[in-house]
């Protein structure tokens, strides 16, 4: 399963992610720079962390314009998977093909810590492997992950099961301890209403390993194999 | 006035109200530790200077609203105003 790693100026987290699915998943990975047009020779793309453009004005709100965006634009539309992975968590509200915004930590501190986060939705090529309620250990590293929607919006993701992931303590209780940034509903990752793209701010491509702090992630990047398979044996995902 | 009015628009962007500004936050109790106690509440924003051409105000306004609705705003949290003038060639 050929999988697609965006790298904007400014991105740190694409040689992760790419190392991550190589070494972690033993699937071929390419980076694909901004400019790129066409990604339909991949079988699903990854929009990595990172500072891309400097984060100048918004996080996010630059690499929104980049070339490559309009390709991801249509793949999304396709249903081919997307994951954004922290700054491509923004970038991907940015762009509106995720709902919500990202708005400074309530600490106003940047965060580098391991949190635990709990599985909501398992109806997402990215976490079709996790059960609804387990419990993951994922690192995040950011300064803008207060995830934030009004009141309206936040019924409707609840209604229609975009909720992916919630900040939790190691017991699976969601508490504003367990929140490392103030977002609402101690949300750590959503979908769009088909699925297929997911956006959180932990990464789950820097715990692939126990050799390197924990392996939680892998089960979110292997859940996406899935989708490979069904494309190996010909049918429709 | 000629088909390329220059003009000056300066737009602010802050949160919407009801989003909490830790920013706002921090610099009010900044304020207040320095004595400042009449200070109730602060809200820190975005200030640009935009500099275009338009051929006439109205249009000046239209394109300067698409402008922060597209990127100088974020719509979902942000809101914005501006004004705008001309500017000299």
């Amino acid at each position: 399963m050929r999988f697609g790693i965006i790298t904007f100026p400014g991105s740190n987290g694409d040689h992760d992610a790419l190392m991550a699915v190589r070494l972690g998943l033993g699937q071929p990975a390419e980076l694909v720079w901004h400019t790129e047009t066409d990604l339909s020779a991949y079988d699903c793309l990854i929009i990595p962390g990172g500072f891309s453009y400097g984060d100048y004005l918004r996080p996010g709100a630059i690499a929104r314009f980049a070339p490559v965006m309009e390709a991801v634009a249509r793949e999304a539309e396709a249903g081919k998977p997307i994951l954004g992975i922290c700054n491509g968590f923004q970038i991907l509200t940015e762009a509106h093909l995720l709902p919500g915004a990202l708005l400074r930590n309530a600490s106003l501190e940047f965060v580098c810590d391991w949190v635990f986060v709990r599985v909501e939705q398992v109806r997402t090529p990215w976490t079709n492997r996790l059960m609804p309620g387990q419990v993951l250990r994922l690192p995040i590293a950011h300064g803008d992950g207060r995830y934030y929607v009004d009141e309206r919006t936040l019924r409707d993701l609840e209604r229609n099961g975009q909720i992916v992931f919630r900040y939790v303590d190691a017991q699976g209780q969601v508490t504003s301890d367990a929140n490392p940034n103030g977002s609402v509903a101690n949300i750590a990752g959503v979908c769009n209403e088909r699925g297929n793209v997911v956006g959180l701010m932990p990464h789950p491509e820097r715990a692939y390993d126990r050799l390197i702090g924990g392996d939680d992630g892998l089960a979110i990047l292997a859940s996406v194999l899935a989708v490979g398979l069904e494309l190996a044996l010909g049918r429709s995902v | 006035m000629s088909d390329t009015a220059r003009w000056r628009a300066e737009v602010y962007v802050s949160l919407r109200p009801g989003v909490n500004d830790p920013q706002g936050l921090a610099v009010r109790d900044g304020l207040r530790r320095l004595g400042y106690d009449e200070v109730e509440e602060v809200r820190v924003g975005r200030f640009v200077q935009v500099w275009f051409t338009a051929p006439d105000a109205e249009t000046a306004h239209r394109r300067i609203a698409a402008m922060c609705e597209q990127l100088l705003a974020n719509p979902v949290v942000e809101q914005y105003r501006f004004t705008i003038e001309p500017a000299e060639r």
